[in-house]
């Protein structure tokens, strides 16, 4: 397809294995009952994402987003189908990926640069050389004076801000963000996402970037990917956005190109979230 | 309502009710009701036999410390407590733990533990009387019996009760099972036990106080039992003078290790 997006191509064809790679992959969860049948989340899904490549993953509430993260985590083991990271079966956690979660994942109990370093004392950095290294992200993410504090005594944006130089600290190969920004403000969030992106662009980690916005993630993203309500829900449709690099999150909104996509993608989405709704409405 | 919760306010408040209950006391075992106001004879309010008057109280307790006598007691009673307080928290985390991380072992001895904590204590006091004699350990076991299902069951709870997100993370960031317990579970598991330092701090002095009452030979529980023993109402409320004043003091020292601890946490705000 020409122009901004469209329709990405079936299956991409190059040499090297994607950075994950998930094949036919269920999740299930066991009933509340054991003879209960079990509540499939997630049924069927395909999904690659390239090494460098930015994929954004969007779906209606409830849909089994973060569950998909989860599976190419390891922290969940799928029903049926293959995770694959860099082309190697996916045993145990995802040592190669960095994860940053929606909920307070931070150590309430450390301080903010212990809570950056922790992730290079563990794998055996000197504890002066970590500290160094941690007190040089919170430089980059803007939080240089506030290495003293504890979490609490931070607003839910420089929370996030730690958040991200404690998984980017690690140089993982992979970085999965399961709605990280969702709980902030609108302008935080576009701070927050413009912040991503100037840190991804230095070094261009695989991303699996998991929202309901699907502004955000066109806004951020190389290529969206959509998903259908749950229960088992499948993917459904996949767009390149060819929007130019680098962007800003705030601009690039304004720009037709954006606008053409962005409806392209709604439409197709639409019936879904109605759908989300509408169940979601129905169990409460 | 602005003016009264200031500080100094406060302080003169509180000093208010202390006047006027002394005051109260000091009048009613004092003065005498003059004959034919309300009885044919005259009589105390607060007869002296019963009640003392706060100025012997007072008297008795400056003399005690003057003397240097009562130093000796609150030595004693200070070690029970502290020896209970330690081995009792000791105890208490190291089973929690053991509890919490093994999940069968917890279900297993569940209804014992449920047991043992429902037991008054007071009735073990023989017990250990006759175990361990009549010294400083009988007390002190008595406050580990009180002690360790406080700090047992919080440390219980705070390992069962790490945030599940911290968890991953810590997880996701490389932690061995080693690793999560010294940098998650532990902490987690010590601020459970810091928040219920003041109360397991006053039962290992409430373990402390009542053995010594039950039968010993020092501490002010052992004091103010020899003073009932002699209708020496006098020398009860000297001792429980003392008491009150000590438990004050060891209050305030859990207090200030307690905030030395526990910076990482929201403060709640005082008040409502």
């Amino acid at each position: 397809m020409s122009g901004v997006g469209g329709l990405a191509d079936a299956t991409p064809v190059t040499g090297a294995p994607a950075a994950a790679e998930l094949e036919g992959v269920r999740i299930a969860f066991p009933g509340s009952r054991p003879k209960d049948a079990p509540f499939v989340a997630v049924e069927g899904a395909n999904l690659r994402v390239a090494d460098g490549e930015f994929l954004a993953i969007v779906g209606p509430t409830g849909c089994g987003k973060s569950t998909l993260l989860n599976a190419a985590a390891g922290l969940l083991v799928p029903a049926a189908g293959n995770v694959r990271i860099f082309g190697a079966p996916l045993a145990g956690l995802n040592r190669q990926a960095g994860y940053l979660f929606q909920a307070e994942a931070l150590f309430p109990w450390k301080t903010v640069l212990d809570n950056v370093s922790i992730g290079l004392e563990i794998a055996g950095v000197s504890a002066a050389e970590a500290k160094a290294r941690s007190q040089d992200w919170l430089k980059r993410v803007g939080l240089g004076a506030f290495g003293e504090r504890y979490p609490h005594m931070l607003s839910g944006g420089q929370r996030k801000r730690v958040g991200l130089a404690q998984v980017l600290i690690r140089d993982p190969k992979i970085l999965l963000m399961d709605e990280p920004f969702g709980p902030l403000d609108a302008q935080t969030r576009q701070i927050m996402g413009n912040l991503l992106l100037d840190l991804w662009s230095l070094d261009r980690k695989a991303v699996m970037f998991v929202t309901h916005d699907l502004d955000e993630a066109i806004a951020l993203a190389d290529r969206v990917v959509i998903m259908s309500a749950g229960p088992a829900s499948r993917i459904i449709g996949e767009w390149r956005v060819n929007l130019e690099r680098p962007r800003d999150i705030a601009e690039v909104r304004l720009t037709p190109e954006f606008h053409a996509l962005h409806r392209e993608i709604w439409g197709a989405l639409r019936e879904e979230v109605v759908k989300g709704y509408r169940q979601t409405e129905g169990a409460a | 309502m602005r003016l009264l919760s200031s500080r100094p306010v406060l302080f003169a408040l509180q000093l208010l009710v202390a006047v006027a209950i002394i005051g109260i006391w000091h009048i009613g075992s004092t003065w005498k009701v003059p004959a034919g106001l309300i009885s044919q004879k005259s009589f105390f309010l607060l007869d002296p036999f019963f009640f003392s008057t706060p100025v012997a109280v007072f008297e008795r307790t400056w003399k005690d410390f003057a003397t240097g006598v009562i130093w000796y007691h609150l030595g004693i009673t200070l070690l029970e407590t502290a020896l209970a307080f330690a081995i009792g928290a000791a105890g208490g985390v190291v089973i929690g733990f053991w509890f919490a991380r093994r999940r069968i072992v917890a279900a297993v001895f569940d209804p014992y533990v449920k047991m043992a904590n429902a037991l008054p204590r007071v009735v073990l006091a023989p017990i250990f009387a006759l175990w361990l004699g009549l010294g400083i350990w009988s007390k002190v076991a008595l406050g580990v019996s009180l002690v360790f299902f406080i700090v047992f069951f919080n440390v219980y709870q705070g390992v069962k009760e790490v945030s599940p997100t911290v968890l991953n993370n810590a997880r996701m960031l490389g932690m061995s099972e080693r690793q999560l317990l010294r940098h998650v579970y532990w902490p987690s598991a010590l601020t459970w036990m810091f928040s219920s330092l003041h109360t397991s701090v006053g039962f290992a002095l409430v373990g402390a106080v009542v053995g010594e009452y039950l039968g010993s030979a020092a501490g002010l529980g052992y004091r103010i039992h020899q003073a009932e023993g002699v209708f020496d109402v006098t020398g009860v409320f000297s001792g429980m003078l003392v008491l009150a004043v000590f438990v004050i003091l060891i209050d305030a020292v859990v207090t200030v290790i307690e905030n030395r601890l526990t910076v990482w946490r929201p403060t709640v705000p005082a008040g409502h």
